[in-house]
């Protein structure tokens, strides 16, 4: 054969002889197979979580930075939060991701009632842990625990107080903030600041505790609206009687939804534990 | 999908498939979105260029005359924010990425049309906000929103524009994990990872940055604009917060955001260089992963941004370190360029004179960036005119120069109109000269010791600060005319009928029509040979075949 011909053989592009054709509407025009899509899909939304873990990682890390570097006054500010609604919430949202694994699975199984169910279910339990939010953030503005022109670290003062672990000195006639622990009856101060620098930095703590657990509720309700659109396609499927629907809106709502409960899993200690 | 015959006389393609106004502004046809990015950030350039103007014209007199100090603050602003967060950002990924990205990988669309509809729209929401921001009193932070002046002094709607910049910060998200799917899930077969045209290796790099680095200044800007509402002290340091924690977290995606600017723009060059030299890109593998290279190491050295804003002296060594390896791949991709050019049959068309332009300035822009990468010079040049000089070589000598030869380069498929050629090489003639006249003074002024961002200075640079100014006039023409003769064009050029009226290797040159069928490809195409494949000896003056019908028996069959 010449150079010319293995030229050619090698060098033309040719066209498939294939023509595309729609998957019972469940396939976009854009792809060509199901698996195709599906998979697309998948790469998607973990491009999208990978981009999450970001988005909440730099505000975990300048968290992280002022919680070392407050470390005394943020203690404090931890005793401020409930952590029996907090605890109570963490369970909420492990329980939704259980219904929302087994809707997943239902959808996977074309079982369209059972979907919605499990999908109920999981919004729910997301209603559960908004009305908890909603009362544990009502709770902080009573007690003037919101970051705004309003906020005041008296509370903290008090039960810190209460508890021995802060003292409040004279020093040439302005008051100072002793931070320390009570150890047999004796206070073991570690570090004095003053009234404004200790409202300033529990401040801190509650504004960073806003920003996060409302972006991180912000999250749970997209979640909500999400999972409240594919309750009514279940049933749209189930009332038309559909053999096969898509169950990648399910699953990647599934992901979604535990992205959103892991973020919680790390704010829970970071906020509600540590330094206990 | 049935190709369905479109009877006014021309063929049909995706411009006159539908004319409504709602068959554009609801398109999910990639081409249409594109062209959707390419008119308002045109706008956006426009803006910006406006300030920019009155910004050098200011300067073109020692005394502050023209604008009072407010003023011009609000001015230099106004430019960095419309420059970057409405063109530089979304320029060649918006444009040409959504453009030619299906086209060069052989598919129908990207994977997801309608995230990349809502991009637009929540581009455009961005950019409303920061146009009304800039609009009602203006912005004077700069475009680093550095703290504590831009949360606790900085009058005006400054959390409006942050706002405005989140919102583009997403919109550039969802581009980068549309592009990172498509390039992996949408590739025709035999479209390998190394058959993929060099633009979508850089593609590649440039999404996973945006995918990587955005979130980190959303959330970054979305705590000054926390700390401006709440007085939160989470920068502020008279309120307890740490303004460094600020330029770590601001830089960690602002100098990788340099790399969403000037990674496309080499995407770009390894097509054209190729194309108008008729040679394969030398050392494609090297070009390829270069990319990757420079998208990896541009995430760890941000910290060059405040070698002399207290952060650690240690910190600073190895981030200088880190700096100087960066310049590795990119003289890789310049090397090989020139490599690829060397006994090449070089064509002297207009997207060939401003690649040759982005490489020479490109060289200046980066070599300099070394000269700051480096401890002690850096001491001496940190925030003159130095730095404003390397980096508009970097910017507008590179991202602009590259993103104005796709412009040339891909217009007749685009449009189905050529652009005016001898308008063309004027403008790019006119681009080189003013952009090296304006900028190139900087530098020494820069050496000299004249600070950024003042609106007075000294009686002994009036001379090059007036060059300057005068450079900038020539840069503004040189950037009028592709305005004027492109929109020109798309009345009154030559018609493009022709598949490949360059000539060029691709299949967005060789299988779609021009300008494309709404569905781009007649049938899936089955890709059989490396990307820039021109030195094949069926076709030695770089003439294309005609794509081989299927025969069903007979001799070839």
């Amino acid at each position: 054969m010449s150079i010319q011909e293995l030229g050619k053989q090698s060098a033309t592009l040719e066209y498939t002889g294939e023509v595309h054709h729609h998957a019972d509407g469940i396939l976009g025009e854009q792809f060509e197979t199901l698996e195709q899509q599906n998979t697309a899909y998948l790469i998607g939304m973990w491009a999208f979580i990978v981009q999450e873990v970001l988005f909440f990682g730099a505000i975990f890390t300048a968290y992280a930075v002022y919680r070392f570097k407050y470390v005394l006054e943020f203690t404090l500010a931890h005793h401020e939060l409930s952590v029996p609604i907090g605890t109570l919430n963490t369970f909420v949202l492990l329980f939704s991701s259980y219904t929302m694994a087994r809707a997943v699975r239902a959808a996977m199984q074309n079982r369209h009632t059972k979907q919605a169910f499990y999908l109920l279910l999981t919004f729910l339990f997301a209603g559960v842990f908004m009305v908890n939010k909603y009362f544990e953030y009502g709770a902080k503005f009573e007690h003037h625990l919101f970051p705004n022109a309003y906020y005041s670290a008296h509370e903290i003062v008090e039960h810190a107080k209460a508890k021995g672990e802060l003292r409040v000195v004279v020093e040439d006639g302005r008051e100072m903030y002793e931070l320390g622990k009570t150890i047999r009856g004796e206070f073991k101060p570690f570090k004095k600041v003053s009234p404004e620098e200790f409202e300033q930095r529990t401040k801190l703590f509650f504004g960073f505790y806003f920003v996060m657990t409302g972006l991180h509720g912000l999250h749970v309700l997209v979640g909500m609206i999400v999972i409240a659109i594919l309750i009514g396609r279940a049933l749209i499927d189930h009332m038309k009687n559909k053999p096969i629907a898509d169950y990648m809106p399910v699953e990647m709502t599934g992901l979604y939804w535990h992205l959103v409960d892991i973020v919680w899993i790390f704010l829970f200690p970071l906020l509600y534990l540590i330094g206990r | 999908m049935a190709t369905t015959t479109y009877t006014g006389g021309q063929k049909q393609n995706y411009l006159n498939w539908k004319t409504t106004l709602a068959s554009w502004l609801f398109t999910l046809d990639h081409k249409r979105i594109a062209i959707l990015y390419l008119v308002s950030i045109s706008i956006f350039f426009l803006l910006g260029g406006l300030a920019a103007g009155v910004v050098r014209a200011e300067l073109a007199t020692p005394k502050g005359d023209l604008l009072t100090s407010d003023v011009y603050n609000k001015m230099f602003s106004a430019h960095g924010i419309i420059m970057i967060f409405l063109f530089l950002i979304p320029s060649i990924p918006a444009v040409f990425g959504n453009f030619l990205l299906p086209l060069m990988i052989g598919a129908r669309d990207v994977a997801f049309p309608r995230l990349n509809l809502l991009s637009w729209y929540v581009f455009m929401a961005g950019a409303a906000c920061i146009l009304i921001a800039i609009l009602r009193g203006g912005i004077d932070t700069g475009w680093t929103f550095y703290t504590p002046y831009s949360s606790s002094f900085a009058k005006g709607e400054v959390s409006l524009a942050i706002v405005g910049i989140f919102l583009t910060g997403f919109s550039s998200i969802f581009t980068g994990i549309n592009f990172l799917v498509t390039i992996h899930k949408m590739r025709a077969p035999g479209m390998t990872w190394f058959r993929l045209p060099l633009f979508v290796w850089a593609m590649y790099a440039t999404s996973l940055i945006q995918v990587l680095g955005t979130p980190v200044v959303a959330i970054t800007l979305l705590l000054v604009a926390v700390e401006r509402t709440f007085r939160i002290g989470i920068f502020d340091p008279s309120l307890g917060g740490d303004p460094i924690l600020f330029q770590h977290l601001f830089w960690f995606y602002s100098h990788p955001a340099v790399y969403i600017m000037i990674l496309p723009a080499m995407g770009v060059i390894s097509e054209v260089i190729s194309a108008f030299s008729k040679r394969r890109v030398f050392g494609y593998h090297f070009v390829a992963f270069s990319s990757l290279a420079i998208a990896i190491i541009g995430f760890l050295v941000w910290g060059h941004h405040m070698y002399t804003s207290g952060q650690s002296m240690y910190a600073g060594i190895v981030f200088s370190f880190l700096t100087w390896i960066v310049a590795i791949p990119s003289a890789i991709k310049t090397f090989n360029w020139m490599a690829t050019i060397w006994k090449g049959r070089v064509h002297w068309d207009t997207p060939m004179l401003y690649a040759l332009g982005f490489m020479g300035l490109f060289v200046i822009g980066g070599l300099t960036g070394l000269h700051l990468a480096a401890l002690a010079t850096n001491v001496h040049l940190t925030d003159t005119y130095f730095v404003v000089a390397h980096f508009h070589y970097v910017m507008v000598g590179g991202a602009i120069m590259g993103y104005l030869a796709a412009l040339h380069f891909w217009w007749p498929k685009m449009t189905g109109r050529m652009y005016p050629e001898g308008w063309g090489k004027l403008a790019a003639l006119l681009v080189f000269v003013g952009f090296n006249l304006t900028f190139f003074p900087q530098f020494l002024l820069g050496y000299m010791g004249m600070p950024r961002r003042y609106h007075s200075y000294p009686e002994e640079w009036a001379v090059l600060n007036l060059l300057s100014t005068a450079g900038s006039t020539v840069l503004g023409l040189g950037y009028l005319l592709p305005v004027i003769y492109l929109t020109w064009s798309l009345k009154y050029g030559t018609v493009v009928t022709e598949r490949n009226p360059w000539g060029a290797r691709g299949l967005e040159w060789e299988l779609v029509d021009t300008p494309p069928d709404p569905h781009n490809f007649e049938r899936t195409p089955i890709v059989t040979r490396p990307a820039y494949d021109y030195n094949h000896p069926e076709e030695p003056t770089g003439f294309v075949p005609k794509p081989r019908p299927v025969v069903v028996g007979g001799k070839d069959g």
